[in-house]
């Protein structure tokens, strides 16, 4: 059997840069960080949720989230920062939910304290909300197996926007790359489920990018 | 080719550059005007020496204005340095009218350019009453601050915040920098330029005649800070850290770089007690060097086992990206923005105490395996952090978001 060429579905590759920009809003104790957040611009808890990989920032993060780390380095508090680290962001479906289980870890934390943990002077934490400029790459495929090569070419932040920011943007929070294959109806969805298993948190976007060009090579290597 | 961006190819990677290209496509023949006050010496101009060029390769049309002015408006602009910083300057009257005037003074020759530029950086305090004297500007006006202003003295805030709320945006260094105002503030980290005097790989050759004219043994281990010699740099417990090392380390020697400062009498106090608190020791190196010897601190941060910077209070504190950036790792000060470069255990240790860098420095010259893999780290961090093009690229993304954008997503097409 002859295989169909697909070209109705091309995939544009694009890049993007960011622009942190300072909201203003600090918090010098957890009783202000939970105030800020009641006030703060959905687009500051998205940056400390995801802006991070495009941050300077070390392999092998502790936590996936700006406020789990500052709870842990700053307020010294392991468990507040144990229940914020395992907030995950794709599973809300509407941003004021997810700032609700913000509030709600938070204010439970408060209760069980007793007394408000601060930071010291110097440790304060600090809103950044962010500003994301999306371009073209100059790069478009219309066949799946031409991921192979064009995985291992594409920047850092063009596998943070295909891989990490898409599942602020697609429905069900979705990957880029699986929200194109699922375009060509059951074809690819055993290669849907192996990508739906690739953890974004805890790899730096090298690391990423290794991972889904291994996943691809294997994939399309098998002659399928 | 051996075009500027070819070079920076060669460091950072092709696609680093390529990426500046694509981002930099909607800005083709832009009008870009840059205003300090110095063509020559400080950071600002050295960053703008290379930024400016970039730019330029990269099909901007840009250009670098330089502000004149006398004594007194230095003197003036020196004071409001010093008051962002934290200083308690009293300011006369004379001094800020002089200040407004030589302002003035210089929009008389600057005004075509700057009204018909479609985005103005305006670096630090000096030029920022420029913008009040172009009233048919038509671009985006972008006031850059490189100083650390977390903690203003407020009368001196309170004066010069009336030349820059009205710019359509500021830049900070860092969140903690920057202070409130009326309009959209960009966060921009300071960067290291990797073609520079200061950073450029060095022969080994040159690295030991250069160390070794400064009298030290190249074949015993060195720990080196490089800085002013300020007390929220920490000096005194440095050479108490050393100490503190030499007890395990009997052949350590230490080299405490920094700057010709006979302006700076606080400078003069702090090194008075560095030399008593050194006491003749024939392995602790004090140097003072010209500002201009970029090459020799090079080789010194080359030729040093390990670099620390064990400051009380810090801003960015660029030496700590420096010595990075040639696979040192750093024992930093647990403050400011050396939090954000040394990552603890990771591209070097975060210490409160002499004691603290002591106990780290032992730990990396008795485990060498560790030192260099720890320094292989640094190197690459900064590599995909701190170096100029990164800077090149947030402030390109800072250009298209006030350009061609509102929201928080600008889609390009």
């Amino acid at each position: 059997m002859t295989k169909k060429k697909i070209t109705r579905h091309p995939f544009e590759i694009k890049d993007c840069a960011l622009a942190a920009v300072a909201t203003g809003q600090k918090a010098q104790n957890l009783r202000e960080l939970r105030d800020n957040l009641e006030t703060v611009v959905p687009g500051s808890i998205a940056y400390h949720f995801w802006a991070g990989k495009l941050r300077p920032r070390f392999d092998d993060p502790e936590f996936n989230n700006d406020f789990a780390s500052w709870s842990r380095h700053a307020l010294h508090d392991k468990i507040l920062a144990e229940r914020l680290g395992m907030i995950d962001p794709t599973s809300f479906d509407r941003f004021e939910e997810m700032k609700q289980e913000l509030l709600d870890i938070i204010e439970e934390r408060l209760d069980e304290l007793g007394h408000i943990p601060w930071a010291s002077g110097d440790q304060q934490f600090y809103f950044i909300t962010s500003q994301i400029v999306v371009f073209s790459a100059r790069r478009t495929i219309v066949e799946p197996a031409e991921l192979v090569s064009v995985i291992p070419e594409m920047t850092s932040s063009s596998i943070f926007y295909h891989f990490i920011d898409a599942r602020r943007r697609t429905f069900g929070h979705l990957d880029d790359f699986r929200a194109w294959l699922y375009g060509f109806e059951d074809r690819y969805r055993d290669l849907c489920d192996i990508l739906s298993n690739v953890d974004p948190f805890f790899s730096t976007l090298p690391e990423l990018r290794d991972q889904l060009g291994g996943i691809f090579s294997e994939y399309f290597g098998s002659g399928r | 080719m051996g075009s500027i961006l070819d070079k920076y190819a060669g460091i950072c990677g092709p696609e680093v550059i390529d990426q500046l290209r694509q981002l930099v496509a909607p800005l083709k023949g832009a009008k870009v005007v840059h205003v300090n006050s110095t063509r020559k010496g400080g950071g600002v101009a050295e960053i703008l020496a290379k930024l400016v060029p970039l730019k330029k390769e990269l099909g901007i049309d840009v250009s670098w204005e330089v502000i004149t002015g006398d004594a007194d408006f230095f003197k003036c602009t020196k004071g409001f340095h010093n008051a962002l910083q934290g200083n308690k300057v009293e300011i006369p009257e004379s001094l800020l009218n002089n200040y407004e005037q030589t302002n003035r003074h210089n929009a008389e020759s600057l005004r075509d350019r700057l009204e018909d530029a479609d985005i103005v950086f305006i670096h630090d305090p000096q030029p920022a009453p420029l913008l009040e004297y172009c009233p048919s500007r038509r671009g985006k006006w972008i006031w850059r601050c490189h100083i650390d202003a977390s903690r203003p003295y407020r009368p001196v805030w309170k004066y010069l915040r009336n030349f820059v709320s009205g710019y359509d945006a500021s830049v900070f260094s860092l969140a903690a920098f920057a202070q409130p105002l009326p309009h959209v503030e960009y966060l921009i980290t300071p960067s290291i330029d990797p073609l520079s005097e200061k950073n450029i790989e060095l022969d080994s050759s040159e690295v030991i005649s250069v160390v070794s004219g400064l009298g030290i043994d190249m074949e015993r281990p060195v720990m080196t800070q490089v800085s002013r010699f300020d007390i929220f740099k920490d000096p005194v417990g440095v050479i108490r850290a050393y100490r503190l090392t030499k007890k395990f380390v009997p052949t350590l020697q230490l080299v405490l770089a920094g700057g010709e400062a006979t302006d700076d009498p606080e400078a003069l106090t702090v090194l008075d007690e560095v030399r008593t608190a050194a006491n003749d020791d024939p392995d602790i190196h004090v140097l003072l060097l010209p500002a201009d010897a970029h090459r020799s601190i090079n080789a010194i941060q080359r030729a040093s086992d390990i670099v620390l910077q064990k400051s009380l209070k810090e801003g960015f504190g660029l030496t700590v990206t420096e010595a990075m950036w040639k696979g040192k790792p750093v024992i930093g000060g647990d403050t400011g923005g050396i939090r954000i470069q040394v990552v603890n255990h990771r591209t070097g240790f975060l210490v409160n105490t002499p004691e603290g860098a002591a106990l780290r420095a032992r730990y990396l010259l008795f485990h060498r395996g560790l030192l260099h893999e720890m320094g292989e780290k640094a190197r690459n961090f900064v590599l995909e952090n701190f170096l100029l093009t990164r800077h090149l690229r947030e402030y390109l993304t800072v250009m298209v978001s006030l350009l061609h954008g509102r929201g928080d997503r600008i889609k390009l097409e």
